[in-house]
């Protein structure tokens, strides 16, 4: 924090972060608004949550003692320990795919793709599909991947393959599958708008030393895009990490994820057990985006 | 017999850069039409224009940044044709420095000796002696946004010489400084072009700035080149009335069957009858004065050219005022009045 304050003192151009002297009545007024609403939505179910996670329970209801056994339950139960490391399995292979599809689409639209019009309207076809619900993209793959649909008709009509392809649905090859089909567009929005801050005659003054294009996208895009990556990046993690419903579509009831715990266990009554885990997967996310905002200066971006 | 003793004069010449002929087509518009020109070494050459002239796609053409849609470019005895810039010994310093804003001075400087695999110590150590050339060496570790447009232009500068370039182009290098920064910067580039030896070909609208810094002005319009030489003789004796008012301090004077241009510095106002000793001399009303220090500008508006002007001496113009709406001629010396094609 004191480092940002300083590069922004000795940086005549840098935006000031805060004004001297913003501690008026007007200016509380003027937060409270967002401050109930924040309030409400965010902070107190937060709370409660935290509090329902110390609670006791039995088969049929819960009892207020405070106790930390839904958090010794967790943590000493291996099959939450997996079911843990899956997620984040499935959360780095999408982050990864999803970053290299973001970084080259992206890098078409800004850079290849001639004319604001141009890019622009690209960049809206590639909303098109947010169009429809999360539920219906996802379960719109199961046509195509299932034992009689598109993809293994095809192949066996072609003779490519004779027995169909089963690792294609219920898998996690579709889990996999839908999560980069469901979260490219977050990677690609905020690399897309840091290319698009790129001045081009950066591009020429790296060729103009030698650049190649390898190099001038090692030595100037990449870390000129390393916000948009970061934000991206935390998109794409806690959306996988969150995720129920496309784990339990796509795996077909057989995979795990942490939100697929969570909800196993509200289905069973288990609130206070479904609550530890909630809060040790939300702590988890929120360390994940406190790592990626030390590596990168989201504020660079607003 | 003459023009092969000319042609072998002009071959053992010994030219950084030739342009033969060439042309720049942007779809059916034409940005520079069929230019030749022969920059000896260690040139200071200026192109010089109004905006839309073509002198900026000329020096990006000679940069490599804009294919050629016709001729040749030639740069130190080779043909450059496609080439990439670093292969052509060209280093550009743009307009608006194009410093990477992710990198520190240093490894700006040294961004082109990383492009060719110079390892990280000796690259900074090469890039700290440019750094110290333009005096940046103190700001070494600042990242761009920190610096001011003067002193980011010197690291620009430095970048681009770090490659050892033959011809450094520079694409407006001033035109982003305030007015005193500019004339220090000017002095600089001159005395750097000088101690370096290398031809620089500097792009810019200024008539002022290509006067003062050089050896060669080339001044372009609607993508020709309308005159090219040493700065006093673009001054002194314009070839076309549009370099004669694009360098100003001339009055374009339209006489039968052409026109002449005079300084407007040699001009003097007469009493209304012509004296004998001019050779040239034009009537009307006085339709301007502004006194600018060292001389009076007195405008005088004629029917057949309008207005007219004379920087006249201020004890001279004081010793015999004028009022507005006074009729006077504008006198000049048959020397003075060059002819030139409208």
């Amino acid at each position: 924090m004191s480092s940002t304050i300083k590069a922004a003192a000795a940086n005549p151009t840098a935006r000031s972060g805060a004004k001297p002297g913003g501690t008026s009545a007007g200016a509380w007024l003027l937060a409270t608004p967002l401050a109930i609403v924040l309030g409400i939505f965010l902070v107190i179910p937060i709370l409660m949550l935290v509090v329902v996670s110390f609670l006791d329970y039995n088969s049929v209801q819960i009892i207020w003692s405070f106790v930390v056994q839904n958090y010794i339950d967790a943590v000493s139960s291996a099959a939450t320990w997996q079911t843990f490391a899956v997620t984040l399995k499935y959360a780095v292979i999408t982050w990864a795919i999803t970053l290299f599809l973001g970084f080259w689409l992206s890098y078409f639209l800004a850079f290849e793709v001639r004319g604001a019009a141009w890019q622009m309207g690209l960049f809206l076809v590639c909303s098109i599909p947010f169009l429809t619900s999360n539920i219906i993209r996802t379960i719109s793959w199961i046509p195509a991947l299932g034992r009689n649909g598109i993809v293994n008709s095809v192949l066996l009509h072609f003779h490519l393959i004779h027995q169909p392809l089963t690792f294609l649905l219920y898998s996690q090859f579709a889990i996999i599958l839908a999560f980069v089909h469901l979260n490219t567009l977050f990677m690609v929005t905020p690399i897309f708008n840091s290319m698009m801050r790129i001045d081009r005659t950066l591009i020429e003054a790296a060729r103009d030393n030698g650049a190649g294009f390898w190099q001038t996208i090692l030595n100037v895009i990449l870390p000129l895009s390393k916000t948009g990556i970061g934000i991206g990046t935390i998109f794409v993690i806690t959306l996988v990490m969150g995720d129920f419903v496309s784990v339990s579509i796509m795996g077909g009831g057989q995979s795990a994820s942490v939100g697929i715990m969570i909800q196993n266990e509200m289905s069973q009554l288990q609130y206070p057990a479904a609550a530890a885990n909630a809060v040790i997967l939300l702590a988890i996310v929120l360390i994940m985006v406190f790592l990626i905002l030390r590596v990168v200066d989201i504020r660079k971006e607003l | 017999m003459t023009t092969t003793a000319a042609g072998r004069a002009i071959v053992t010449t010994v030219l950084d850069v030739e342009l033969i002929s060439v042309t720049k087509r942007y779809g059916n518009t034409t940005a520079v039409s069929d230019i030749n020109l022969r920059i000896p070494r260690g040139t200071y050459c200026c192109l010089l224009g109004p905006s839309g002239c073509g002198k900026t796609s000329t020096l990006r053409m000679i940069a490599g940044h804009e294919d050629i849609s016709d001729g040749d470019i030639i740069i130190a005895g080779q043909n450059v044709g496609n080439l990439p810039p670093v292969k052509r010994g060209t280093a550009m310093m743009f307009q608006n420095y194009a410093l990477f804003p992710h990198l520190n001075c240093v490894d700006n400087v040294a961004f082109g000796l990383k492009m060719r695999g110079v390892a990280k110590d000796a690259r900074r150590a090469e890039a700290r002696k440019l750094l110290a050339m333009v005096e940046m060496e103190k700001y070494a570790a600042r990242l761009p946004a920190q610096l001011s447009g003067g002193q980011q232009q010197r690291v620009a500068l430095a970048r681009a010489l770090i490659t050892r370039p033959k011809v450094l182009l520079l694409d407006e290098p001033l035109s982003a400084l305030d007015p005193f920064l500019r004339g220090t910067m000017r002095e600089e580039l001159k005395r750097l072009q000088r101690e370096l030896g290398i031809s620089f070909i500097h792009v810019t609208h200024s008539q002022e700035e290509a006067l003062a810094l050089a050896d060669l002005v080339v001044v372009m319009d609607h993508g020709i080149i309308v005159q090219s030489g040493p700065p006093q003789e673009i001054f002194n004796r314009p070839a076309t009335a549009f370099v004669a008012r694009f360098m100003g301090g001339h009055n374009v004077i339209r006489a039968d069957g052409g026109a002449f241009a005079v300084r407007a510095d040699r001009c003097r106002i007469a009493s209304p009858s012509p004296s004998d000793g001019h050779a040239g001399s034009i009537g009307g009303a006085v339709s301007s004065i502004e006194y600018l220090g060292t001389v009076v500008k007195v405008g005088i508006a004629t029917a057949a050219t309008g207005e007219v002007v004379a920087l006249v001496p201020d004890d001279q113009f004081f010793a015999a005022p004028l009022a507005l709406g006074e009729t006077a001629s504008l006198t000049w010396a048959a020397t003075d009045a060059h002819p030139v094609t409208l």
